[in-house]
C-alpha cells in the first residue's frame, strides 16, 4: 500500500505534515489549560532528560527498560502472527509472584532474587500459555482471550494485596517490602537499577532466537506465511505454545524487575496504571515490528511519558498530555506505514478448522 | 446451585438492565461496524469518551438529555477519528483501535483536570442524571415489572434499537448496503456505491450508540465520572459482536446473559464475597460463553 516514491522531498513531505499536525495538537492542548510554551518545553526536556544528577533521565531510562521489555514480549508473539495483547495480565502475574517469593522465601538475598525472577517468568509464561490453550483447544481467538485474561489477573492480584498479603500498617493495598538483600542493585552513584541489563539480555536472546535458531525461523515462517508453515508440516500448535511461553516469560521478567528493582513491593495497580503493556504494544507497532528499532521507540515513548510528568510539574499541564501524544503519534505514523496487517490475520484465528 | 428465589429476587431482576444497557448499546454499535466490514475493537474508547461527554453536557446544560446528546457527539468525534485513519488512510483497524482507546483514556483525564480541575473523579450535585421511568400497570406485574419498569430511558432506547436494527439489516437500503460493504464490497463498487462511505455511516452510528452506552454509565447508573469508567465493557461488547457476527437480536440475547451475570455477581457481593471476585465475574463469564459457543459450533459442524 506504500505510495511510489519519486524522491527525497516527496518522501519527506508527509512526515513534515505529520510533525506539524502533532505540534498543532500539542499547542491546542496547552492553550486549553493556559500554559506558557517555554515553560512547557523546558518542563518537558527537564522531565525527560534533566533533573539533579540527571535523576529524571535515570527515571526515563528505568521506565524505558520496562517498556522495552514489554515491547520484546509483544514483538516475539506478533512476529509469529500471534496477537497476544494480554501482556498486562502476564506482567501483573509476574509482578505479584515476584513480590510474594521475595517476601516469603527465606534465604540469602541473591538467591531469593534469582528464584523470584524465575518464578515470575514461569508464572507469567503459564498465564500466556493459558491464552494459547484457549485458542488452540477451545476456539477462543487469542486477540480476545489474551485480553480478557488481563482482568482476572488484575483483580486476583488486587485481592491478594488487599486482603491476605496486605501490609496492613501501610494503609494502602500493597504488600510488605522485599528484604533489601534481594533488591536489584543500582548502578554505582546513580538511582538507576540494573534491571535494564536483564532487559538487554532478553533483547539479545530474542533477536538471536528469531534469526539464528531453527525454532525461531519456524516461528517467523508461521507468522509470515501460516498456510505454508502448516503445509510444510511444522508443529504449529507447539510453536504457538513455545512462542507464547517465551512472550509471557519476558513479561514476567519485566514484572520482577519492577518489583525487585523499582518499587521493592507490589502495590495494587502499580503495573496497570502506567500502561506499560499498551505502551510496549505501540512501541512495536510504531516501528513496524523491526526488532533493532524497538529499543529506540521504547525509549522515545518513555521520554514522552516522563517529559509529560515534567510538564505537569513546571507548567501545570496535566500529564495525560503524554498519553494523548502517544495516541496521536501512533495514529499518524501507523496510518502512513501500513506495514502491519493485524486485522486480517486476527479475524481468521478463531476458526475451529484452523486451530 | 443458586436457589431459584435468589434468581427471581426482585432486586436482582431490577438491576439487570443497569448492567445490560451499556453492553447492549455498545455491542449494537459494534454490530453495525462488523456488518459493514470495519473491524472496530475501539469500542472501549468510544464508551469512555461518551461517559465523559455525558457528564460534561449534563453538568453545563443541566439536563440529562443534553448529556446524552453530547455523549453521542463525543462518540461520533472518536468515530470520525477512526474513519480518518482507517478509511481515508490505510491504517490497520487494530492499531487504530488501540490508539483510540489510549486517546480516550488520556483525553478524558486531561479534560477532567483542564475543565473541572480535579484528578481521577468528578462528582457534583450539578450533574443532572436521568430519572427512571415507571410504567403504570406494567410495574405491578411480577418479574416483567422489575425488568421493564423503573429503568433508565436509555434502556428502552437500546431495546428498540436492537429490534429496529434487525429490520434495518433486512429491509432498509442502507442496511443492505452495509451488509454488502462487509460481505462483498466489490459488488457495491459495481453498483456505483463507495463502500467507504457506507462504512463511515456505520462508524458514525456506532459512535452515537457507544456514546449512549457511556451516558448510561455516567448519568443513569450513577451521576459522576471516574478514571477508566468503561472498565472493560467495550471489550465485552466486542466479544458479543464477534460471537454473534453482528446479528442484533443475538446481540440482545448475549447482552442479557452478561447483564444477568453482572447483576448476579453484584448481588453475591452483598453476601460477603470480596469485591475483586465479583469484578472479575463478567470476564470469566465472557470466556465461558466463548468456550461454550465454540463447542456448540464444533458439534454442529461435525453433525452436518
Amino acid at each position: 500500500m506504500m505510495a511510489t516514491d519519486t524522491g527525497f522531498a516527496a518522501r519527506l513531505g508527509p512526515w513534515v505534515a505529520v510533525i506539524a499536525w502533532l505540534f498543532a495538537i500539542l499547542l491546542v492542548l496547552m492553550i486549553a489549560v493556559g500554559a506558557s510554551l517555554d515553560q512547557a518545553v523546558s518542563g518537558f526536556f527537564n522531565g525527560a532528560f534533566g533533573g539533579r544528577n540527571s535523576a529524571y533521565l535515570m527515571t526515563t531510562i528505568g521506565r524505558s527498560a520496562l517498556i522495552i521489555g514489554m515491547a520484546l514480549a509483544v514483538l516475539i508473539s506478533f512476529r509469529a502472527g500471534l496477537y497476544n495483547i494480554g501482556g498486562e495480565g502476564q506482567l501483573v502475574v509476574g509482578g505479584i509472584v515476584a513480590a510474594l517469593v521475595g517476601i516469603y522465601l527465606p534465604g540469602p538475598g541473591p538467591m531469593v532474587l534469582a528464584v523470584g525472577i524465575l518464578a515470575a517468568m514461569a508464572a507469567a509464561s503459564l498465564w500466556a500459555v493459558l491464552a494459547g490453550a484457549l485458542q488452540v483447544y477451545l476456539g477462543v481467538p487469542l486477540l480476545i482471550g489474551s485480553l480478557l485474561l488481563n482482568y482476572p489477573a488484575r483483580y486476583i492480584s488486587s485481592y491478594l494485596v488487599g486482603h491476605p498479603f496486605r501490609d496492613v500498617a501501610a494503609g494502602l493495598p500493597q504488600t510488605h517490602m522485599v528484604p533489601q538483600g534481594a533488591w536489584i542493585p543500582n548502578f554505582p552513584g546513580t538511582r538507576l537499577d540494573m534491571g535494564i541489563i536483564l532487559v538487554l539480555l532478553a533483547a539479545v536472546f530474542t533477536i538471536v532466537y528469531a534469526y539464528r535458531t531453527v525454532p525461531g525461523y519456524r516461528t517467523r515462517m508461521n507468522g509470515l506465511a501460516p498456510d505454508f508453515a502448516r503445509a510444510s508440516g511444522l508443529p504449529v500448535k507447539r510453536l504457538v505454545f513455545q512462542t507464547l511461553a517465551m512472550s509471557g516469560a519476558i513479561a514476567g521478567l519485566v514484572g520482577a524487575i519492577a518489583v525487585f528493582g523499582v518499587h521493592y513491593r507490589f502495590s495494587d495497580g502499580m503495573l496497570v496504571q502506567p500502561l506499560y503493556a499498551w505502551t510496549g504494544i505501540i512501541a512495536v507497532l510504531m516501528v513496524g515490528m523491526v526488532p533493532w528499532a524497538v529499543p529506540l521507540s521504547g525509549f522515545f515513548f518513555a521520554a514522552v511519558q516522563t517529559g509529560a510528568a515534567g510538564m505537569e510539574r513546571t507548567a501545570g499541564i496535566p500529564k495525560e498530555i503524554g498519553l494523548i501524544m502517544q495516541a496521536a503519534i501512533i495514529l499518524f505514523v501507523a496510518s502512513r506505514l501500513a506495514v502491519v496487517n493485524l486485522a486480517g490475520s486476527a479475524r481468521g484465528e478463531g476458526n475451529d478448522d484452523r486451530a | 446451585m443458586i436457589a431459584l428465589d435468589v434468581l427471581l429476587d426482585p432486586a436482582l431482576l431490577q438491576s439487570i438492565p443497569r448492567f445490560l444497557t451499556p453492553i447492549l448499546l455498545a455491542a449494537l454499535g459494534g454490530a453495525l461496524c462488523e456488518r459493514a466490514g470495519v473491524f472496530n475493537i475501539g469500542l472501549e474508547g468510544f464508551i469512555l469518551t461518551g461517559a465523559f461527554c455525558a457528564v460534561l453536557g449534563a453538568f453545563f446544560f443541566g439536563s440529562p438529555v443534553m448529556g446524552a446528546i453530547s455523549a453521542m457527539a463525543g462518540g461520533v468525534l472518536m468515530a470520525l477519528i477512526f474513519a480518518e485513519f482507517h478509511l481515508r488512510r490505510p491504517g490497520d483497524p487494530i492499531v487504530v483501535s488501540i490508539a483510540i482507546n489510549l486517546l480516550a483514556a488520556g483525553l478524558t483525564l486531561y479534560l477532567l483536570s483542564a475543565i473541572f480541575g480535579v484528578t481521577g473523579a468528578f462528582r457534583d450535585p450539578g450533574i443532572q442524571g436521568f430519572a427512571m421511568i415507571h410504567i403504570p400497570v406494567v410495574r405491578d406485574i411480577p418479574v416483567i415489572g422489575q425488568l421493564f419498569s423503573g429503568q433508565s430511558p436509555l434502556y428502552y432506547i437500546a431495546l428498540v434499537v436492537a429490534v429496529a436494527m434487525h429490520f434495518f439489516f433486512r429491509f432498509h437500503r442502507l442496511g443492505l448496503r452495509m451488509r454488502a460493504a462487509g460481505e462483498n464490497p466489490q459488488g457495491l463498487v459495481v453498483g456505483g456505491v463507495d463502500p467507504r462511505i457506507v462504512r463511515l455511516y456505520a462508524l458514525v452510528a456506532c459512535g452515537m450508540l457507544c456514546g449512549l452506552a457511556g451516558a448510561q454509565l455516567s448519568i443513569a447508573n450513577v451521576t459522576l465520572f471516574v478514571d477508566n469508567m468503561s472498565a472493560g465493557r467495550g471489550w465485552i461488547a466486542v466479544v458479543a459482536v464477534l460471537l454473534t457476527r453482528g446479528n442484533p437480536l443475538a446481540v440482545l440475547g448475549i447482552a442479557l446473559v452478561f447483564g444477568f451475570v453482572d447483576s448476579l455477581s453484584f448481588r453475591v457481593q452483598g453476601y460477603g464475597a470480596p469485591q475483586q471476585f465479583t469484578d472479575m465475574m463478567p470476564y470469566l463469564a465472557t470466556l465461558a460463553v466463548l468456550i461454550g459457543l465454540s463447542f456448540w459450533r464444533k458439534t454442529r459442524q461435525t453433525r452436518a
